[in-house]
């Protein structure tokens, strides 16, 4: 089966600045992109290509299967949106506003009663329906944008920023409300938040002045970074010089770095992110000292994203 | 056309959710009295109809009509409400046909619930009935034609101010354009085609022709044809925004 979103070569020129520079990729049905970068990256241009506001400047983008130029009305038919900002009608109710959206996608009265109860229950947005949405709070807003988005449950949807503004609560909530519809949908979402794409995303792109840097699964991303596979453990009966000495003797061992006189912390930083946690237990347990403590880490999305978007070498990983 | 009626519904409801339908409709009401009772001489001339309505009508219409159309793409622009209105499955035509029935409807509103005029003058006197209607209908066109303009222009920006100043500007050209003193001006130097040209250009010239009370085809049909250019216009602008962001 095609993939559900397809974007190829897009590039946006504004005057003299290119915003967008060749971003290609698919979402297939059931994953959720995850679409990162820094701000002015290109990322809300790139989505505003992707679902036909803006006309590229080349390449081109198709929603199930439909060229949003030349089949545009097809095209949004299977398109969600919600804009960077979530923009909306601001003299409507949440009920008017999105009955408004239900009538304008074709739907008949009864189609979208139902659509627009359904909506309003997903998104908790049923305590202020009939309350006009200008004197919503930001995250309610978020939510009635959101409610717009999935109200005709669209093959595609593309969400920009769309826990931006949420309480914790409701950034769960959301989450969970993505991952729920995700099997059967192709989900685009940006952010800033690091530990969304984690929760949420089965892929991540990361773009940095309109190009692609990076595109691959969370995890795959998290063993770029620097600190994967870095083991920290506390010892006790050995001195600071004798722990170095003998962590940086094991084999594959990049780094050593200790703190303490009492119980020594140590943190092993491997060569090329291989996993070094048993070579170094054993060496632990040879000198016989006592193990208090042991935590390997994962690697840091963040660090991920610093070294692909600044290009900062001291970023990159040890040894590599 | 998909979209077109849900569109219209959507914006004219939304004249009357604001202030700006109440606001509209009383300082027309109020300014339509004035010129028909006072600054019109309606008591002087002591005669019951309402020829000096509808002669100050157009201009009236000239700074209110532009208060009415510059939001109507400029406010959905600033907002950033155009790139949901944009990325519904509605056609570019069915949205500015949609927004700009809305507005010419509510004018046209406006202009029914200047009723007591007429009904002051029939209590007054023995007015031709079908002369005041043709008057009210060639109101209605020029409300339209406005309006079209007016909507056009709105496109253009994203600032409300601009918007209004020209479409003020280029209304007032359309309405001059067959006044006695532009007329003139042309009619010293220029052959008699091109000074019959400009003055067929000018909805005063058309909308005089209609509140004299004959409804000629040829009036209408300018109205319509200027109307429906404007929309084109207005769907090119639109359309061409994607460029732009
Ligand atoms: N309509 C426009 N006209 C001119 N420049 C624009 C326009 N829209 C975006 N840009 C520029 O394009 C670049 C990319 O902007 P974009 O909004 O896509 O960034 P982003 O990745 O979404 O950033 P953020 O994380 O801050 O939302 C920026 O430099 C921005 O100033
Ligand atoms: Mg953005």
């Amino acid at each position: 089966m095609a993939a559900l979103l397809e974007a190829t070569d897009l590039a946006k020129t504004f005057g003299h600045l290119t915003a967008v520079n060749g971003i290609s990729f698919t979402v297939e049905k059931g994953e959720v992109m995850g679409f990162l970068g820094p701000n002015g990256a290109g990322k809300s241009t790139t989505m505003k290509m992707l679902t036909g506001f803006l006309r590229p400047t080349r390449g081109r983008a198709r929603i199930a299967g439909f060229d949003v130029e030349s089949q545009a009305i097809e095209a949004k038919r299977h398109l969600g949106y919600l804009p960077e900002g979530a923009p909306l009608y601001v003299d409507m109710t949440p009920v008017e506003f999105l009955s408004f959206v239900a009538a304008a996608r074709g739907l008949d009265r009864r189609a979208s009663g139902q659509a627009v109860e359904r909506a309003i229950d997903a998104t908790h947005i049923g305590g202020v329906a009939h309350q006009s949405i200008d004197t919503l709070s930001k995250g309610f807003k978020r939510r009635v944008g959101l409610a717009q988005a999935i109200l005709h449950d669209p093959e595609v949807l593309v969400l920009d920023e769309p826990t931006d503004g949420l309480d914790p609560n409701q950034k769960h909530e959301v989450r969970r409300l993505i991952r729920d519809m995700a099997p059967g949908k192709a989900i685009v979402i940006s952010t800033h938040i690091l530990e969304e794409v984690e929760a949420l995303c089965s892929r991540a792109i990361v773009i940095d002045r309109g190009r692609v840097v990076a595109d691959s699964a969370p995890e795959e991303l998290r063993r770029r970074s620097r600190h994967h596979n870095c083991v920290t453990l506390t010892v006790q009966g050995g001195d600071p010089d004798a722990v170095r000495g003998a962590l940086q003797a094991v084999d594959r061992v990049a780094r050593v770095e200790v703190a303490g006189t009492g119980p020594v912390t140590a943190t092993v930083w491997p060569r090329d992110g291989v996993a070094v946690v048993e070579p170094v237990l054993q060496a632990v347990h040879r000198q016989g000292w006592t193990l208090v403590e042991l935590a390997v880490d994962p690697g840091r999305l963040d660090d991920v994203f610093r070294s692909l978007t600044t290009g900062d070498a001291d970023l990159e990983k040890t040894g590599s | 056309m998909t979209g077109l009626g849900a569109i219209f519904r959507r914006e004219l409801a939304n004249y009357f959710a604001t202030p700006l339908a109440y606001v509209f409709i009383v300082i027309f009401l109020i300014f339509s009295g004035i010129f028909t009772f006072y600054v019109g001489g309606f008591y002087e001339r002591g005669q019951a109809d309402l020829q000096p309505f509808f002669t100050f009508l157009p201009w009236l219409y000239l700074f209110l009509v532009p208060a009415i159309s510059m939001r109507l793409w400029a406010e959905e622009r600033k907002s950033g409400t155009l790139e949901l209105l944009m990325t519904l499955p509605v056609p570019t035509v069915a949205a500015v046909l949609g927004k700009y029935l809305a507005a010419w409807v509510f004018t046209g509103l406006a202009l029914a619930l200047t009723f007591p005029l007429w009904i002051t003058v029939n209590v007054l006197g023995d007015p031709d009935n079908g002369v005041i209607l043709a008057g009210y209908i060639a109101g209605f066109f020029m409300a339209g034609a406005y309006l079209a303009i007016g909507s056009c222009l709105s496109a253009l920006t994203r600032n409300q101010v601009i918007a209004f100043v020209l479409t003020v500007m280029l209304a007032f050209l359309f309405t001059v354009s067959g006044m006695p003193i532009v007329l003139d001006v042309f009619s010293e130097w220029a052959p008699d085609l091109v000074v019959e040209q400009v003055a067929s250009l000018s909805f005063l010239t058309h909308f005089n022709a209609i509140v004299r009370g004959v409804i000629d085809l040829r009036d209408v049909v300018f109205f319509f044809s200027l109307i429906a250019l404007w929309l084109v216009a207005n769907v090119v602008v639109v359309e061409s925004q994607k460029e732009a962001g």
